[in-house]
């Protein structure tokens, strides 16, 4: 399993008054598999989730992922770590589903046909057969999530951090997402307001105005919660 | 009607889909020339009637056309009123309809063409640029992001203008336009994210 490391970090974000505090001096190390992160609309728990890909810089502190410093050496770092956001309509960025995934592997498969065979594969895969030659724009929002997911997991990375996946979907779409996270092999840090979802983690961080306010096990997470709300 | 315009490729058989991607990207870049250089109405009929043909042959069906002529039907009427105020009906009939062969003719391109292989075909047709700086990955990329941007803001704009209807905001130019201008850009900076996250600049 990956180990993330994140030492006395501290992220502002300007605003048009003044920097705004949005994660104060958090320090966490995460070796679990699966790791949740709760807490209301504004607590800083998707900027925590962000600063594992390098997708916010740390103010001050640093990030440290399989020893890789996030913010030196970003390209390994995105390597090892897959994004997936709440809205897939920006994450895909290609017209066809097969042409997205595609775009995931040209690094690894330079060979256009190649390229193309391995991107069915992966499509076959995560239960989209058929699916290639379809706009992104005509599928339903559970298949483009599936997609979305289906183009962060074909380079295989070790960590998958996920940003409210399920927050858009139907319930039956919502629980084939979350049977799918959860059977994966990479390790998960998984934001959302889920609760049940949450619960099922083996580590669960409660995030409430940009601290850690509750760290243990998942249940106690929950727990501690919805007293709070 | 979003999905339908540009870059929606339509598996098949056809001489054009075992075309080159990059043979049909300089087919495309001549005939454009040609359109717009041959002035006069009979010659805008004649290339209507090629890129009509070239419609045919494609066997994308009409329905998915006619959806990428719905998409700039606003810009046809203008123009063609425009011009035919302006210059009378002859140069509307040239304006009008060279701008359709024209989005008939890209759209042919795009249903009988994968995405994929347009960008490896400007990839390869860019890589003597390399060494003046020119970043070959880049641009394929920047060019896709553009085709797929065109539903997408069209979406917005759609979904944005039945918000205002519903707010019986209908003739706000504010309330229709506001809306779409945050949103497209709220939209780039979130590609912009995910394009980050999936290591792709770090590639090219």
């Amino acid at each position: 399993m990956s180990t993330i490391e994140i030492e006395e970090v501290t992220v502002r974000l300007p605003t048009a008054d003044e920097d705004l505090l949005v994660l104060d001096r958090t320090s966490l190390r995460l070796t679990e598999r699966r790791v949740a992160l709760i807490g209301p609309n504004g607590s800083g728990k998707s900027t925590l989730a962000r600063l594992l890909n390098g997708l916010v810089t740390a103010t001050t502190g640093r990030v440290v992922v399989d020893g890789l410093d996030v913010a030196k050496q970003g390209r390994e770092v995105r390597r090892r770590v897959g994004f997936a956001f709440t809205d897939p309509a920006a994450q895909l960025v290609m017209p066809t589903a097969v042409e997205d995934v595609a775009l995931s592997l040209r690094r690894l498969h330079k060979d256009k046909r190649e390229r193309q065979r391995a991107a069915l594969a992966v499509l076959d895969a995560y239960g989209l057969t058929g699916l290639g030659d379809r706009s992104v724009h005509s599928l339903s929002g559970g298949q483009r999530q599936l997609l979305a997911l289906a183009g962060v997991l074909a380079t295989d990375p070790s960590i998958l951090v996920a940003d409210e996946p399920t927050t858009l979907l139907d319930l039956g779409n919502s629980r084939r997402i979350a049977d799918l996270l959860f059977s994966l092999e990479q390790q998960l840090v998984l934001v959302t307001h889920d609760l049940d979802l949450a619960a099922r983690c083996d580590r669960a961080l409660l995030v409430h105005d940009g601290r850690v306010v509750f760290d243990g096990p998942a249940d106690e997470a929950v727990a501690t919660y919805r007293a709070m709300a | 009607m979003s999905g339908a315009l540009l870059g929606s490729y339509q598996p098949g058989g056809t001489w054009l889909h075992r075309l080159p991607a990059s043979a049909k990207l300089w087919g495309l870049l001549v005939l454009g020339v040609v359109v717009v250089a041959v002035r006069g109405p009979v010659s805008t009929m004649l290339f209507l009637a090629g890129a009509l043909g070239l419609v045919a042959w494609s066997g994308a069906g009409l329905r998915l056309f006619l959806g990428a002529l719905r998409g700039i039907l606003v810009v046809v009427v203008l123009l063609g009123a425009y011009q035919a105020w302006q210059h009378g009906w002859p140069r509307a009939v040239e304006s009008v309809g060279d701008l359709v062969a024209l989005v008939l003719l890209a759209t042919v391109l795009t249903v009988t063409t994968r995405i994929d292989e347009v960008l490896d075909a400007i990839t390869r047709g860019l890589h003597p640029f390399a060494r003046l700086g020119v970043d070959p990955e880049k641009v394929a990329l920047a060019f896709s992001l553009m085709l797929r941007a065109i539903p997408t803001t069209i979406e917005i704009a759609d979904q944005t203008r039945d918000a205002a209807v519903a707010r019986g905001l209908q003739r706000s130019l504010r309330a229709r336009l506001t809306p779409v201008v945050i949103r497209v850009v709220a939209h780039a900076r979130a590609t912009g994210d995910a394009l980050h996250a999936r290591g792709i600049g770090d590639d090219a």
